[in-house]
């Protein structure tokens, strides 16, 4: 029977590694995500056997199963797509605490002196499965803005953060040297919910996507400590596949917005914030031009080429269809019309791949950064949609600019651009945007989708 | 250590290089669904969370158990229905293609 369970459990880590790997090419994505749900079940099938059901158990465990069904479906289903990043965070935190409760469940059972191997994997998945629950928790909030989205920082703050992680690891090694009484293993999950919730706070929000995706990999890795407790060759295996790839994509997407894991992770971003701030308070004084939608219509109707460039303004209007409209009535007018998508533009990236593509925006207009950046210098408009930090020329131009550094999009060398904005608030990242002041620069204020529309009957009347 | 330790260590290592080269060749469009899809996988955590409340016997690993279930499975079915969706919004796109 065992050898059956063992080949069962290889058998789904096969899948998951297959998985993963369709997953990360467009045309397989969508079946990658079904095979390694496939590897799911085969790993949670073969467990049947291993389990021995007190009567409470039973009872729990299939109330249990039916409640996290129901929660996980709703919840998925439910949201709208532009609440999907929260959502990944709120299920990454779950799973980052059922391995926290799992550890310290085992760890019960070994009475008051457990063994070395049983503790240190334990007490690691506690501490990390903790750390990444409340930190998703506060991710969760940041997106849901439940809370503010801009860091919150206080002096001495990375100070107050290394204290807290250096006391959880004295404790860790005490706990593990003494090897003591179950309330040690409670004072532990609570030190490391706390360092979770300070560790994400100096975040801002549109670094939410980097930090989830940091969070998923440590779940991954308590789940895989989990697995060590436990004797369990599936949680080990997917648990380290997930701490594996989960840390080389957040690399890669910190890569992708052309800034370096530590930068975003450890409190840069609030403290150059400052020191910009009082730069841009100078000019607020400045006005800005702004039209009607018929002017831009106009505008619109009479060029060549235009260029939408997306952002979140366009995910939270939900205007991708009054975008795709737009393209059309310019289209039949002979209007060349792209799309440009910066990696990082909305919330997430691919964020606006998904919202457009859900339009029926052909693929082909959806051109990325590089591949369009050239472009704008030929292009008569610059539609900007809602976006903001993406095509702010302060990351090309002020080096103590939080942004600085960042790849953007050249919107600014368009011979016009229009931008689309609900307010002259700053972005997420929190700083002003010189483009908005800039010669060529018109302002069109209003929600997004109500604004799009206004430019479709403004185009159809020119 | 033990044997099974020593195993378990083997799984382990080579689990990270796996994982590293995996997915080394992501394009930027499919860096949130890839993340959402490793967060349904790390979903697995279930099993443990099933090992540890089918065999609860006390009030306290009921407690456990039932609040890691529910959390473990909210884990995996959220996590592969959202990856679902996201990555069902890039099916669109195949037609307009050709």
């Amino acid at each position: 029977m065992t050898v059956v369970i063992a080949l069962a459990y290889l058998l789904a880590a096969a899948l998951f590694i297959l998985g993963l790997k369709q997953l990360s090419s467009p045309k397989g994505a969508r079946n990658g995500n079904f095979t390694a749900a496939a590897g799911m079940v085969i790993a949670l099938g073969a467990t049947v056997p291993l389990l021995h059901f007190t009567q409470a158990g039973l009872e729990i465990t299939a109330v249990g199963l039916v409640i996290g069904t129901l929660i996980g479906t709703v919840g998925a289903r439910m949201v709208r797509m532009t609440a999907i990043p929260q959502m990944v965070a709120l299920f990454n935190g779950v799973g980052g605490g059922a391995a926290a409760l799992v550890a310290v469940a085992e760890l019960l059972k070994f009475g008051v002196h457990p063994p070395f191997a049983e503790v240190f994997p334990s007490v690691f998945s506690i501490v990390i499965g903790s750390v990444s629950f409340a930190g998703s928790m506060v991710a969760f909030a940041k997106l849901q803005e439940l809370m503010t989205g801009t860091p919150i920082t206080y002096p001495g703050q990375q100070i107050v953060n290394l204290l807290l992680a250096a006391t959880i690891v004295g404790f860790a090694v005490a706990v593990l040297a003494v090897a003591s009484i179950p309330f040690s293993f409670i004072a532990l999950m609570v030190l490391a919910l706390v360092l979770g919730v300070a560790f994400v706070l100096p975040i801002g929000g549109a670094d939410m996507p980097v930090v989830i995706s940091l969070l998923n990999a440590c779940t991954g890795l308590a789940v895989a400590a989990s697995g060590f407790t436990l004797n369990n060759f599936a949680l080990i295996v997917a648990g380290t596949l997930v701490g594996a790839s989960g840390s080389l994509l957040t690399k890669l997407m910190s890569d992708a917005m052309g800034r370096s894991l530590g930068n975003v992770l450890f409190g840069a971003f609030g403290q150059v914030r400052a020191g910009v701030t009082a730069v841009g308070s100078g000019g607020q004084a400045r006005s800005v031009r702004s039209a009607s939608a018929e002017d831009l219509g106009t505008l619109l109707a009479y060029s060549q080429r235009v260029i939408i460039v997306p952002g979140y303004g366009l995910a939270v209007a939900q205007a991708q269809h009054a975008a795709r409209e737009l393209a059309d009535v310019l289209e039949k007018r002979g209007v060349e019309v792209e799309y440009a998508i910066h990696p990082v533009a909305g919330r997430m990236p691919g964020h606006m791949n998904v919202l457009l593509a859900e339009a029926n925006v052909p693929y082909e207009q959806l051109k990325e950064m590089d591949q369009v950046n050239d472009d704008f210098k030929n292009a008569d408009v610059a539609l900007i949609v809602g976006a903001n930090d993406v095509v702010n020329p302060a990351a090309r131009t002020t080096p103590g600019s939080p942004i600085y550094g960042m790849p953007i999009l050249n919107a600014d060398q368009a011979k016009n651009v229009i931008f689309m904005k609900r307010s002259m608030r700053p972005g997420f990242a929190g700083i002003e945007n010189e483009l908005m002041y800039g010669p060529n620069t018109v302002m069109f204020f209003g929600d997004a989708k109500d604004s799009l529309t206004k430019l479709v009957s403004a185009v159809k009347a020119a | 250590m033990t044997n099974e330790l020593l195993n378990e260590l083997t799984f382990f290592v080579l689990a990270i290089f796996v994982g590293f080269e995996v997915i080394s060749k992501v394009p930027t469009i499919l860096h949130t669904p890839l993340m959402s899809g490793t967060n349904a996988i790390h979903g697995i955590i279930l099993v443990g969370a099933i090992l540890i409340a089918a065999g609860a016997d006390s009030p306290v690993t009921v407690v456990l158990g039932l609040v890691a279930v529910i959390l473990a499975t909210t884990n995996v079915v959220g996590g592969f229905v959202v990856t679902d969706r996201m990555l069902e919004m890039f099916k669109g796109r195949q037609p307009a293609k050709k």
